[in-house]
């Protein structure tokens, strides 16, 4: 099988200080990577340089592409990389504000993704908000509402919605249930567990949230330094850890 | 199916000063189609980490596991979640799940992730709730507010909702009464009538003697006694 996306020896410095160094990884088709780390870890600016956020001073990002298979993402040009953005990719940002159109209707906001890969059709657009925003379990009677006046669980959904309505096949994700109450996570968590199965996605998430790992990810990574420390099966990195710095990690996690 | 040969496992403690405590060693045994193999020693002996290990929950330092001609020991994560889904099941002691997932869901996940159809998952689901004698009132709430013996029917139900070829039960008869119990030493007989091969713990020395066709004391893998 082709790797949906195989990350060679990805640096990222940040004048002389390293952000993230020498990472390198494969991704599956359908398959869930978790990474975590704590604050500083490079666990943000490895997910910015490989959605292209960030430009990375070396290394290779090659993503199995629908019309051209393996390609570095990298070394394509701008335009390219940004429909890949639009068309295959997504990226769900931990505060909604910065994934949303805060002045524009909620099913503005998943209809402007549609448009942007060239849908005109008024009723097919709003068609597909409506589905989307259902699937989100968010009701057809806000669709004309401003993400303004949602909850922030709602509005991560939403974020969510005008993510996925495209059908990416790569879903990046930094912290999407950060700052989100605990029994909102739980529906958010299962809510994403359904579409990655359903849709067969696969995705990236970044988190510090060890428990939200558990449930999400297929396969861990931790970082620390800017480094990857240490890799594997979440249930094993997480119930098994090796590296020092893991088994701090998973020890000082707090017990309910 | 489940071939072990010469494993050993210890426990590094980096943030205990750097202790290591070996757990085991030269641990072998292998498990043919049909067989259903218990683990005995005591507390503590390691019997956890064998099925821990098995499962590719755990790592292993030395030696092999073969499972449907897999050695997960040294597949990728990849091969092992494969192997998972499609091969080997296991029913621990405790289920961990996301909260407010409704318990038919929760029990016809396994089958959903292998691309059966909802509504023949969601069939099977509920024809084994039932024969575990879980409420129908309760398949719409999360398990995660049930009574321990509810808890491990609803494990117990997952594990064996796909008929997998390879099983490991961790004390699947612990907390259940007598009605329930029997049911699962009948899943469990039917399961090895079909061609699996199962590795249990049972603590309940009676379900132990009628499933088991071997035992194996993990005493003799204890490093200590090597010594």
């Amino acid at each position: 099988m082709t790797p949906l996306l195989d990350v060679k020896s990805l640096t990222m410095t940040y004048g002389g200080r390293i952000g993230c160094t020498d990472v390198s990884f494969t991704l599956y088709p359908g398959e869930v990577l978790g990474i975590v780390g704590e604050s500083g870890s490079g666990k943000s600016t490895l997910l910015n340089c490989l959605a292209g956020h960030l430009p990375p001073d070396r290394g290779e990002v090659i993503f199995d592409t629908r019309a051209g298979g393996p390609r570095d993402v990298l070394a394509m040009s701008e335009p390219e990389r940004r429909m890949l953005g639009r068309t295959d990719w997504a990226f769900v940002h931990q505060n909604p504000r910065d994934g949303l159109r805060m002045r524009v209707s909620a099913g503005g906001n998943v209809g402007e993704r549609l448009m942007a890969v060239g849908a005109r059709h008024y009723g097919e657009i709003r068609g597909a908000a409506l589905d989307w925003l259902d699937r989100v379990e968010i009701h057809e009677s806000r669709i004309d509402d401003r993400p303004a006046a949602f909850s922030g669980g709602m509005q991560q959904r939403l974020q969510i919605a005008r993510n996925l309505v495209t059908g990416p096949r790569l879903v990046f994700m930094d912290e999407p249930t950060g700052g989100l109450d605990v029994s909102v996570q739980a529906r958010l968590l299962d809510l994403i567990r359904g579409l990655v199965r359903r849709m067969g996605l696969s995705a990236i998430v970044v988190t510090h949230d060890l428990a939200v790992v558990r449930l999400l990810a297929d396969r861990l990574m931790v970082m620390k330094d800017g480094r990857v420390i240490e890799t594997g099966l979440t249930d094993q990195v997480l119930d098994d850890p090796q590296a020092p710095y893991t088994q701090l990690l998973v020890s000082s996690v707090l017990q309910v | 199916m489940i071939d072990v040969q010469n494993l050993g496992k210890s426990f590094t403690l980096h943030n205990q000063g750097g202790v290591t405590i070996p757990v085991l060693t030269g641990a072998g045994f292998s498990v043919r189609p049909g067989e259903c193999v218990a683990l005995t020693g005591e507390s503590g002996a390691g019997k956890s980490t064998v099925m821990r290990i098995l499962y590719g929950n755990y790592l292993a330092q030395a030696g092999a596991v073969r499972i449907g001609g897999l050695d997960i020991t040294r597949a990728e994560p990849r091969e092992i979640l494969a192997l998972r889904r499609e091969t080997l099941g296991y029913v621990s002691q405790f289920l961990r799940v996301v909260p407010r997932v409704p318990t038919l869901d929760v029990v016809a996940e396994p089958l959903l992730a292998l691309g059966v159809a909802e509504e023949e998952a969601r069939e099977r689901a509920r024809a084994l709730l039932t024969r575990l004698r879980i409420p129908e009132a309760l398949w719409s709430l999360s398990p995660t507010t049930f009574s321990g013996g509810e808890q491990q029917r609803v494990n117990i139900a997952r594990g064996f909702v796909h008929r997998y070829p390879a099983l490991l039960l961790d004390e699947p008869t612990a907390s259940l009464d007598a009605q329930n119990r029997e049911t699962v030493l009948s899943l469990i007989e039917e399961a090895k009538a079909s061609g699996a091969a199962i590795v249990g713990i049972f603590h309940d020395l009676e379900a132990r003697a009628r499933v088991a066709d071997r035992e194996i004391d993990v005493t003799g893998f204890s490093p200590g006694r090597a010594a």
